[in-house]
């Protein structure tokens, strides 16, 4: 087959204090004259380290009509890697070759003007984006229709509510027909239904012969639409391989420490005393402390502390809220009665509670976690409110065969029967 | 994937290879010629979104040039009371301010552009040079609409044309290219130093009285004549005055030809400059 894109050892260097795409973070005339008479500055100016490589020694080819997955933490520079991908930013070193027209969904909407009106931010859009006036013309109808903004074609988009500027704005970069599609988390607008379609829409991209480039972090739409996957740290390949495979290595991955929270004695209330935490971390059943758990494996919940002295009659007990604030559950280490009559006293001394979260239990989403210690009645030594965050992938999850998404704070797998009773 | 809903591939086109730019980049220009429907679409838009939601609308296109008008008239005329080699003051200082107001525009929207269009230039790939060249071209709405206030005056002061009226299309292709040239300097300079967008206002003031916009440039000492033509849009002004009101100062010829030197320098300095500023402009903006 075709190679469609071509990459080979790719790098792209920033200068610290030149963000990728920080706002004020410019320079002034003033600055530049200025350290040009400092000679200290003159020389920080030139230091290796203010030099940090966002992507360095990237190579993979991509052939015709394939759709290539790419997935990384947060500043494992996938976006960086799709714009050199899609030229909004030139390479540091390294090569890449592009087969044919190159469409980038960076963003969608991009170049919309509040001002002007649905039909004319269509045209401008589509133009930005690449297309010619003569195929926005033809399409007109069509992306109108998918939009589903038909009486408000000629209202200024500024009157438009956020649901349907983002609709307009899918729909005409969902009509784009680059030979090379370049896409990133654009998927996650709109209302389930028209979720639904945009995943629609590219699945016939991909059958129509063309080349995806998908970056994402909702692991259940890259599964679903990629074969292969490349998985970014820190700015290095770290592997290829079906999205099968990529997904569960990214899930699984031990990284940077996130999914664990350690106290520094500075940190601790002197109130808390004689209990003093040590660190509480979310590990997944591989034993990785992770960030990201799946909502179809179980997880252990570990909380470390230590005893100065001897306490009577205390409970150890995480709560776990949603992102948005809403309670989901608490549970003490001393629920249960047994648990409470056999650990009626503990010396003074280093402790463990742990407890196991079972499979299948949380739905899709942010979550937060607190800690409680106390003696019920008696006295609490400490608490936590927001105290570790991780998020819960929902691949495999009971009905991911559907887009939408579910409410609720917990996807359980329930038994269902179907009886037919006449 | 099955051999059977295997489509064929398009015939392979040819492949675009990118690799880190060295030194000075060529133009490009074929690339923004391949662009050319998206600098209408961008010129388009700033020409629809210029007047929204104002109460006078595109009347600001004229009420703009006519105040400006009755300023200079006030301080050049009735106060200096400078010599306008017998045309009223109005219409000689109407007539300088339609190209001139056409260049502090363009001038001011291209040097602007990088920046106003930030949102573009992180998102997408195209000719950067595609921003300051459809934010000047935008300009020349407004110029067409001042023009009927010219040519009310002209009926009113009694002021027959000439066959030189028909040179105005390229005096407007000289402003543009003069105000493009100095705009990509500035353009590209506005995303290393925000300065510029302060610089911006007090160049255009200044530029304005060292052009014969208010006054003739006849009044202009003799010995000083030669290096006040080199201000390149001395000989663009006086060169409209011609066309309009068919007065000729004494040294137009030389100033044209000087005014189209400097404009090819500014313009061409202008591009190589842009395009070597134009692999940072994604990473600093």
């Amino acid at each position: 087959m075709t190679i469609a894109v071509h990459v080979e050892n790719l790098g792209k260097q920033y200068k610290i204090g030149i963000a990728p795409q920080g706002r004020g973070n410019y320079n002034t005339l003033r600055d530049t004259i200025s350290n040009a008479f400092s000679r200290q500055k003159r020389l920080a100016a030139k230091k290796p380290d203010n030099l940090i490589w966002a992507v360095k020694d990237i190579s993979f080819d991509v052939e015709q009509g394939q759709v290539l997955g790419i997935i990384g933490h947060n500043g494992a520079g996938k976006s960086t890697l799709l714009k050199l991908l899609s030229r909004v930013v030139e390479p540091t070193e390294g090569m890449m070759q592009l087969r044919g027209r190159v469409g980038s969904l960076l963003e969608v909407g991009t170049g919309f003007h509040p001002e002007l009106t649905g039909r004319e931010n269509l045209y401008l859009n589509g133009a930005i984006l690449g297309m010619h006036r003569s195929e926005i013309t033809r399409k007109f109808d069509e992306i109108v229709a998918f939009s589903e903004v038909e009486k408000f074609i000629d209202t200024p988009v500024k009157r438009y509510s956020s649901g349907m500027y983002l609709r307009l704005a899918f729909a005409v970069a969902a009509h784009l027909e680059p030979e090379i599609l370049v896409v990133d988390e654009v998927l996650a607008v709109g209302d389930a239904e028209f979720q639904r379609k945009c995943i629609g829409k590219m699945n016939d991209v991909a059958e129509a012969g063309r080349t995806v480039l998908f970056v994402s972090h909702n692991m259940s739409a890259v599964l679903r639409l990629t074969d292969e996957s490349i998985v970014l740290e820190k700015g290095k390949m770290i592997m290829r391989a079906p999205s099968a495979e990529a997904v569960d290595y990214y899930l699984s991955a031990g990284h940077a420490r996130a999914g664990e929270k350690v106290w520094e004695p500075a940190d601790i209330p002197i109130t808390a005393a004689p209990f003093s935490p040590r660190a509480i971390r979310i590990v997944d059943n591989r034993g990785n402390i992770v960030e990201t758990i799946r909502s179809t494996e179980e997880f252990t919940l570990e909380f470390e502390y230590d005893l100065d002295a001897p306490i009577t009659g205390l409970r150890v007990g995480i709560y776990l809220y949603t992102a948005r604030g809403e309670p989901v559950f608490t549970s003490f280490d001393t629920d249960d009665a047994r648990m409470f009559n056999t650990h009626t006293e503990r010396k003074a001394g280093r402790y463990v509670s742990r407890c196991v979260v079972p499979p299948d239990m949380l739905n899709a989403g942010r979550y937060t976690l607190g800690v409680n210690a106390s003696s019920y009645r008696i006295h609490r030594y400490f608490a936590e409110e927001r105290t570790l965050e991780f998020n819960v992938d929902p691949a495999g999850a009971p009905g991911m065969h559907w887009t939408e998404p579910r409410p609720g704070a917990v996807r359980p797998r329930l038994d269902w029967e179907i009886e037919k009773v006449e | 994937m099955t051999q059977t809903d295997f489509k064929p591939p398009a015939p392979p086109k040819e492949m675009l290879t990118i690799r880190p730019p060295k030194g000075w980049i060529s133009l490009n220009l074929r690339d923004l010629w391949l662009y050319r429907e998206l600098i209408t679409f961008l010129t388009w838009r700033d020409v629809l979104v210029r007047y929204k939601q104002t109460l006078l609308g595109a009347s600001w296109a004229i009420i703009n040039p006519v105040v400006n008008m009755l300023v200079l008239q006030f301080i050049f005329g009735n106060l200096a009371n400078m010599d306008t080699g017998g045309v009223p003051g109005p219409i000689f200082r109407y007539t300088a301010l339609l190209p001139w107001m056409l260049f502090a525009q363009a001038l001011g929207s291209s040097g602007r552009s990088m920046l106003s269009n930030r949102g573009l230039i992180t998102k997408v790939y195209f000719p950067r040079l595609v921003v300051p060249l459809s934010s000047v071209l935008s300009g020349v709405v407004d110029f067409g609409i001042s023009l009927l206030v010219m040519i009310g005056m002209m009926i009113f002061y009694q002021i027959p044309l000439t066959w030189a009226v028909l040179t105005i299309p390229l005096l407007v292709v000289l402003t543009l290219v003069i105000a493009l040239g100095v705009g990509m300097w500035l353009a590209a300079l506005n995303v290393l130093y925000r300065d510029v967008g302060y610089i911006l206002p007090v160049l255009t003031q200044l530029w304005l009285f060292i052009s014969p916009v208010g006054y003739s440039s006849a009044s202009i000492p003799e010995n000083l004549q030669l290096l006040y033509a080199f201000n390149p849009m001395t000989g663009v002004i006086e060169a409209f005055r011609w066309a309009m009101l068919g007065e000729a100062t004494a040294t137009l010829s030389l100033q044209v030809v000087i005014s189209v030197g400097v404009g090819f320098i500014l313009l061409v300095s202008g591009m190589f400059f842009f395009r070597r500023m134009e692999r940072t402009f994604a990473d600093m903006i």
